[in-house]
């Protein structure tokens, strides 16, 4: 079973409801996905144990083998590769943007002479560790790199079907996002019931549907703001599955890095029964 | 003219309220939305469309069942899991590199340019304003941004404003940084947490890398007085100044529900401390 925690808007939540539904279930493998800002080992202070480099693979020429003759870059659709044909015996010369690169290998493939190989260029670190017996797992991407897909998808690349797989998602509601909750068997949407809560909300309620992702909606800070948020999901028929009121004390254990469960050891129940809730939920989903 | 980027990091710590009410404040300025997949700045600034243009970018593969003969050439040559097994693409992990219709022998499969969301001109109250909407699970969003940019920027040269706000997407990945390239200065906005410190170090060292003079905000600071010193401190190591300590303040999501800026809503504790934040910023 895997369960992301995504949101469309940032800061409403996300985080905190996957780190404290993980720490209320058993037999757990969280995987932080949010890896341009990885934020729940400052939760759930895993003991890492292991360390990855994630890489993409980048085009090398060997300029001895090359002879500029402009198939690579006719090949690249991103224009990571320019090529300047030689001319009055001078030597061309082959310009590579590792930036704009996504690795698909098509300069290598196509290169006539063979002259191409691909290298491998970090674009961050995976870290494995654990706590109790949970899996943690998260990527951290390097500062300066734009892409975030691949490493999520690296990270993602751990999953075990065996275990309860907790996945949290970036923000947002483009590729990051998706790439982060494909695959899941239910996804859970942290909102909250302000006018951008509701925006966001309506536009990553468009991406799972489109990826037909079954979900349900968390309603933190339920008591700020007005009843919009509660009005579109009953009149979208999407279920609430919780509401978090706001209370400073929620607030302060969070800018601690406490957890909500450490705090308030009630809650640990309510995130059982919405785990079950949930599973019975997606079994009926997969059966349909 | 001078280019303010608004940005976090973390999401959730107050960029499009405080961007917004920047809007309010600022004479002679051109608004842009810049976190294009989740933009919310126009929820305060009721844009009245002048101009609307399609967004067209990247492709996706297409396969011709008619002319597949499965051989299995695009699935292994395809590096994104984007082709199933049955021979149908998986159209949001295609990255439109168009490997697959390159290696197939049987010509089966052909590349289709995505409409990946649409960009605005438009009229508001505050003056002009810049924004896009993301087709739902499109890509691109760093094209995106730097298309409206580079809109916004042209607008605001031809009519001689003075400054171009941006109100930018939360990370530190592909559209922030297409947010952040050539600015004159990156407003960090955090909060008192550790998540927000984590984060807001995080987003300053991406402006350091690309030369981006940055100064920061702490909001609702008052959550955590000593998170605010520790974040304090660290900037004053780091030599980026603090220019604005905002309290927690209840009227923020007051003039939020009433679809309002905090300037044009009741007079508050927050709105006071947004006004001079704007002044040290424009000065």
């Amino acid at each position: 079973m895997v369960i992301s925690v995504a949101s469309g808007k940032g800061g409403t939540g996300k985080t905190t409801i996957a780190v404290n539904l993980a720490l209320s279930l058993k037999n757990v493998q969280f995987l932080d996905c949010d890896v341009e800002e990885p934020n729940a080992h400052i939760f759930l202070k895993p003991q890492i144990t292991g360390e990855q480099r994630a890489v993409i693979l980048v085009p090398e020429v060997d300029e001895e083998k090359c002879a500029y003759c402009g198939k690579c870059q006719e090949v690249c659709v991103y224009h990571a590769i320019a090529v300047l044909p030689g001319n009055n015996g001078k030597r061309g010369s082959v310009l590579i943007f590792p930036h704009l690169c996504h690795g698909c290998g098509a300069c290598s493939l196509f290169c006539p002479q063979g002259a191409i190989k691909e290298a491998d260029k970090d674009i961050g670190v995976i870290e494995i560790g654990g706590k109790d017996d949970m899996q943690f797992i998260h990527g951290r991407l390097n500062i300066g790199e734009a892409m975030s897909p691949p490493l999520i998808r690296q990270v993602k690349k751990y999953i075990n079907p065996t275990k309860t797989v907790i996945v949290d998602a970036p923000p947002g509601t483009s590729c990051p996002v998706i790439t982060a909750v494909k695959g899941s068997d239910f996804c859970i949407l942290v909102t909250e019931p302000t006018p951008f809560g509701l925006n966001d909300l309506t536009l990553a309620v468009e991406v799972l549907r489109k990826l037909q992702i079954p979900f349900g909606v968390i309603i933190n800070r339920s008591d700020i703001g007005d009843g919009k948020v509660e009005d579109y999901c009953g009149k979208e028929g999407i279920s609430v599955l919780m509401r978090i009121p706001f209370s400073k004390e929620i607030a302060r254990a969070y800018s601690c890095g406490e957890t909500l469960v450490y705090r308030f050891p009630d809650l640990i129940k309510e995130f059982r029964n919405m785990f079950e809730r949930i599973t019975t939920y997606a079994d009926r989903k997969s059966q349909e | 003219m001078k280019q303010i980027a608004v940005i976090s990091g973390k999401g959730g710590t107050g960029k499009t309220v405080i961007s917004g009410s920047f809007a309010a404040l600022a004479k002679n300025k051109v608004m842009v939305d810049c976190d294009v997949d989740a933009a919310d700045l126009h929820l305060l600034l009721y844009p009245r469309v002048k101009e609307r243009h399609e967004f067209k970018s990247g492709s996706t593969a297409v396969i011709d069942k008619k002319f597949c003969k499965e051989c299995g050439r695009c699935i292994s040559a395809c590096r994104f899991e984007a082709i199933k097994p049955d021979f149908s693409i998986e159209r949001f992990s295609c990255e439109g590199c168009g490997l697959c219709s390159r290696v197939c022998p049987h010509s089966a499969i052909h590349m289709e340019e995505n409409l990946a969301g649409e960009w605005f001109v438009s009229d508001t109250q505050h003056g002009l304003f810049v924004h896009a909407k993301l087709g739902i699970a499109e890509e691109n969003s760093g094209k995106l941004v730097a298309k409206i940019r580079q809109v916004a920027k042209e607008l605001a040269e031809k009519q001689f404003l003075e400054y171009v706000i941006i109100d930018g997407p939360p990370g530190i990945g592909c559209p922030v940084i297409a947010s952040l390239s050539g600015v004159d200065c990156a407003l960090i906005i955090t909060e008192p947490t550790l998540s927000g410190l984590h984060d807001a170090r995080r987003v300053m060292e991406v402006a350091k890398h690309f030369n981006i003079p940055a100064k920061l905000v702490v909001n609702k600071y008052d959550l955590n007085i000593s998170m605010t010193r520790k974040i304090e401190e660290f900037c004053s190591e780091t030599g980026v100044p603090v220019i604005g300590k905002i309290v927690f303040d209840k009227e923020v999501v007051k003039a939020l529900v009433e679809g309002k800026t905090i300037i044009e809503g009741a007079q508050c504790a927050a709105g006071d401390e947004i006004r001079k934040i704007w002044e040290v910023l424009k000065s």
